[in-house]
């Protein structure tokens, strides 16, 4: 086998069921509680995808959800390493089921499914790679949160304007190195 | 690694848990609303809590303490058989006690003792629709919630109260949630309901309907009711007969053919608990034993 194909076929979950599954607890937790910063483990993608970003489209894509690699994410290696692990289709951002990449890379918002009335569910989840996760910065509050949490966010009027679509909207997964946080549509974000 | 005897982890295969997961992330952000999922055939009847199975199949880790109630109890056929499934298929610790649980599966009730942080409530809903019995077609009910017309569901209660002089829905009382989704809470008493604003993580699973629906920790959970005829969370006017317990929802169990009957709490662990610190009904075993559990 040559190097690639190698780097391709590792970095997967070691033991699938129980380790995804403690990894999708996480990630659960994560949208539950939105801006709650969770460690999650068991994934070594190539680079330059994260830990916490390979784990989340390990627990979570498959065949039957389209993903789009956005900017220096879309790679040779990461194109084969996914389609090894999932089987997921690899999409332009509007057929997208989940989008990874960094915050510039992924925008607008606007291009992605935001659900229909009928189905607000049928949105894509972005995952949004950053370099450091910090609970400082914008203020959260609504559902998930019993005061406010804080969460250092790339930007927030994006957000906000998300965040008024609702019940429409995407969701997203902040990731950086082996760490997590989630924001989804119904969170309330302000300026620190 | 799973080996080919054995079960995979949580009975479900990987594929089917993904499905489910998504469905379980998209529940938490449309807070209330019903997602759609491809429900699976599992080795128990539809009823009998399929839904519930497949969502704590989805959401169990090899760590977690799972308890699980059918009507407050944990001693029934349905909490018991599940139980059984789970200590089998996940290997995971079971137990009676609400505190130790890290997951809890119910059917039909909230535990008393109130939930925290750490923990997750699994529901088996039965019919997920609230709007369901006063509009059986699927395609106007989903159309019903995308624009937020819930007119039917006031008149219903109204209706209710014109007939009966108060809103006669006992149980499976309709909630609003964070003021957008009118949800049905799974038919727990509508004393429970107010318990629904809690720390813990709420997951719904209709298994024969397919339908996945979830309440975030610390969401605005209202009781739809009119402005005179505010909504009242009521239990039968008794203390529990075995622990004397003012502030749990009690089960009437007949006791003869002579019209003798008591009331003692459907929730057993919490019941068990107070007689275990000396707290003793009208009906308590004389020498402190405890007589349910």
């Amino acid at each position: 086998m040559d190097d690639v194909t190698n780097q391709a076929l590792a970095g997967g979950f070691q033991d699938a069921p129980c380790e995804a599954a403690r990894a999708f607890r996480a990630i659960l937790d994560a949208m539950a509680r939105p801006g709650r910063i969770h460690p999650v483990t068991g994934v070594r993608p190539p680079a330059p995808l994260s830990v916490a970003a390979g784990t989340v489209l390990l627990v979570l894509a498959d065949g039957t959800t389209p993903v789009h690699l956005a900017g220096a994410c879309d790679t040779p290696q990461l194109r084969q390493w996914l389609t090894f692990h999932t089987g997921a289709p690899i999409v332009r951002r509007e057929e997208a089921a989940f989008a990874v990449g960094r915050w510039a890379e992924l925008m607008p918002l606007e291009s992605y499914r935001i659900g229909v009335p009928d189905y607000p569910d049928r949105s894509a989840t972005l995952i949004v790679e950053l370099d450091a996760l910090a609970d400082t910065g914008a203020r959260l509050t609504g559902p998930g949160i019993r005061t406010e949490h804080r969460l250092d966010l790339p930007e927030t009027s994006a957000l906000r304007a998300n965040a008024a679509l609702f019940p429409l909207g995407v969701d997203f997964i902040f990731t950086a190195g082996g760490r997590l946080a989630a924001l989804p549509r119904t969170t309330c974000v302000e300026d620190a | 690694m799973t080996q080919s005897d054995q079960y995979n982890f949580a009975y479900l295969d990987e594929q089917t848990k993904r499905m489910i997961r998504r469905a379980l992330l998209k529940a938490l952000a449309v807070p209330g609303y019903q997602v759609p999922f491809a429900s699976r055939e599992m080795p128990m009847p539809y009823g009998w809590g399929t839904g519930g199975v497949q969502v704590s199949a989805a959401v169990l880790t090899p760590e977690d303490r799972l308890k699980v109630i059918d009507q407050g109890a944990d001693d029934t056929t349905n909490a018991v058989s599940i139980r059984k499934f789970f200590e089998k298929t996940a290997r995971v610790e079971t137990t009676g006690h609400t505190v130790e649980a890290t997951v809890i599966q119910t059917r039909h009730r909230i535990p008393e003792e109130p939930l925290g942080e750490g923990q997750i409530l699994v529901y088996q809903v039965p019919i997920p629709e609230p709007l369901r019995f006063l509009e059986p077609r699927e395609t106007e009910t989903r159309k019903m919630h995308a624009l937020e017309e819930y007119g039917l569901m006031h008149v219903k209660l109204y209706e209710d109260i014109a007939r009966h002089g108060e809103i006669a829905t006992a149980y499976a009382y309709p909630v609003k949630v964070e003021g957008r989704y009118v949800m049905d809470p799974s038919p727990i008493p509508k004393f429970d309901n107010p318990k629904m604003e809690m720390a813990a993580i709420q997951l719904f699973g209709a298994g024969r309907e397919q339908r996945i629906y979830a309440v975030p920790p610390y969401s605005r959970v209202e009781s739809l009711d009119f402005e005179d005829h505010p909504f009242c969370a009521s239990k039968a006017d008794h203390p529990c007969a075995l622990c004397g317990a003012l502030d749990s929802y009690l089960d009437e169990v007949i006791m003869d053919d002579d019209g003798g009957r008591m009331f003692v709490c459907s929730d057993t662990d919490y019941c068990a608990a107070r007689q275990a610190a000396g707290h003793l009904g009208a009906m308590a075993a004389s020498d402190g034993q405890e007589e349910r559990r």
